[in-house]
């Protein structure tokens, strides 16, 4: 078995491409409990532990999109001034193991490994981020909802890098939910972003857990524009908050398994979109009796 | 780079090691290759903090990190946290506020306060709670590990108001 230990992104992409097979670790907390129990065969294996590009973001004031770096750690979403660029990526962070996990965890690890209970994948969906691969070759973009193909199955070729993800600044709500076996510390059992876009004036719905990969309830966002637009003084009456999270359950495909059953999680999803509907309404409410910021 | 030898820098000092397999975590390593047993491992998949050290500044589980990766960081371990044989402020605390029980959870909890409170010297109950979050004391002895940080943040906060 062989270690690199890449201080840059071109010498991770060389190292890549002289051996496309090699395992990418950034902070370890996925491969790692892999290696430790012996359930997959590491023989070669890339290190971004040390490439700092890769731990750096960036906002771009011109088009509004924050570009975060695969590497930066859960705990720096968590804290000003990310948490203040997207709350709904703070509040996911936050829900995310522990302290010594978010101080190692990353989106490029929740992209990497791919799995639909990644608590930083449905606010990404949510918000339409776009994933930056790189190759030694090329450079491209996906879409992050064409980015995850299945459970721990992604886009990403075997010689290519995740290098960032871009998520757009959005005016109005958004928040994160999830449900697992106890509050804190735990695997969700079923997670829901919801993003509320004052300008445009959409609501947007991303799943987690409930599908082979994070889902967007586009039939669940297209009914509620015909219901409101949460702009302003928006009326959600609890009858249309609980019909909106049943639309939401109705468009998931949850399994039975370890963690949870398919009932139990469809319900879970019925009560957090219906929950995040309720909140977005109030916010909604609320910033509109403040005034316009 | 070569797997034969690598070099982990651990509380202020370079260590060889040799002839290792690549994929060992920085726990195993520290414990059976460096005879530095003071970091204990109890689940290998980041859950219960008990193997919690300090890499580059941020309190991380070292059963999570690939060691043959850690090369050119800064590694502080329990056995790094004491000077001159005495204990430090934290580890006193702990011992007064009877804030051991078995003792198994107690030096990832110890590197984590340390952690803590070297950040935040005047942690809120509330931080003080998320900060020892991710260390798990199945004596369930939660009580007395809370008193203990309490009382190693107020002396910490009397010696600074002291002038001492």
């Amino acid at each position: 078995m062989t270690v690199v230990n890449a201080t840059s992104i071109e010498q991770a992409l060389s190292a890549l491409a002289a051996n496309p097979q090699a395992r990418l670790i950034q902070g370890g907390t996925d491969l790692m409990v892999e290696v430790n129990f012996n359930r997959t065969k590491v023989e070669n294996v890339v290190s971004l532990r040390r490439v700092a590009e890769l731990r750096r973001w960036h906002l771009d004031d011109e088009t509004s999109m924050l570009r975060i770096g695969s590497g930066v750690p859960y705990a720096e979403m968590e804290r000003a001034p990310l948490r203040d660029y997207v709350p709904a990526l703070a509040e996911a962070a936050r829900t995310v193991g522990s302290p010594q996990i978010r101080a190692a965890g990353s989106l490029g690890g929740n992209l990497g490994t791919c799995s639909p209970a990644g608590d930083g994948l449905p606010v990404l969906s949510a918000l339409d981020a776009v994933v930056h691969l790189r190759s030694s070759a090329a450079a491209r973009d996906v879409s992050v909802h064409d980015f995850m193909v299945g459970v721990k199955r992604n886009a990403r070729q075997p010689h290519e890098l995740i290098v960032a993800v871009s998520v757009p600044i959005v005016q109005g709500f958004q928040g994160y939910a999830k449900v697992g076996t106890r509050n804190a510390m735990v695997i969700s059992a079923a997670s829901a972003c919801l993003v509320h876009d004052a300008r445009a004036g959409t609501v947007r719905i991303a799943l987690g857990a409930v599908a082979p990969t994070v889902v967007r309830a586009r039939a669940t966002e297209a009914w509620l524009a015909t219901q409101t637009s949460l702009v302003g003084n928006p009326k959600v009456s609890d009858t249309l908050a609980r019909e909106f999270g049943q639309r939401a359950a109705a468009e998931c495909s949850p399994i039975d398994d370890h963690r949870s059953t398919a009932d139990y999680r469809r319900h879970a999803i019925s009560v957090l979109a219906q929950r995040l509907l309720l909140r977005a309404a109030y916010e909604s409410t609320a910033t509109t009796k403040r005034g316009p910021q | 780079m070569s797997n034969e030898f690598y070099t982990l820098r651990v509380n202020g000092m370079e260590h060889q090691v040799q002839d290792a397999w690549a994929g060992e975590s920085l726990l195993y390593v520290l414990r059976e290759r460096l005879g530095l047993p003071g970091t204990k491992g109890a689940c290998e998949q980041g859950e219960c903090g008990s193997c919690t050290v300090i890499m580059d500044g941020e309190a991380v589980c070292s059963c999570l990190v690939m060691a043959a990766t850690a090369v050119e960081a800064d590694i502080v371990t329990v056995e790094g946290l004491a000077s001159d044989g005495e204990p430090t402020d934290v580890q006193q605390s702990f011992v007064n506020a009877g804030g051991v029980q078995c003792g198994f959870c107690t030096p990832g909890l110890i590197v984590a306060v340390h952690h803590l409170l070297d950040r935040n010297p005047a942690p809120s109950d509330l931080e003080i709670k998320e900060a020892i979050s991710g260390n798990i004391c199945r004596c369930t002895g939660y009580g007395r590990i809370f008193e203990a940080v309490r009382q190693a943040r107020d002396t910490r906060a009397a010696d600074i108001s002291g002038g001492a």
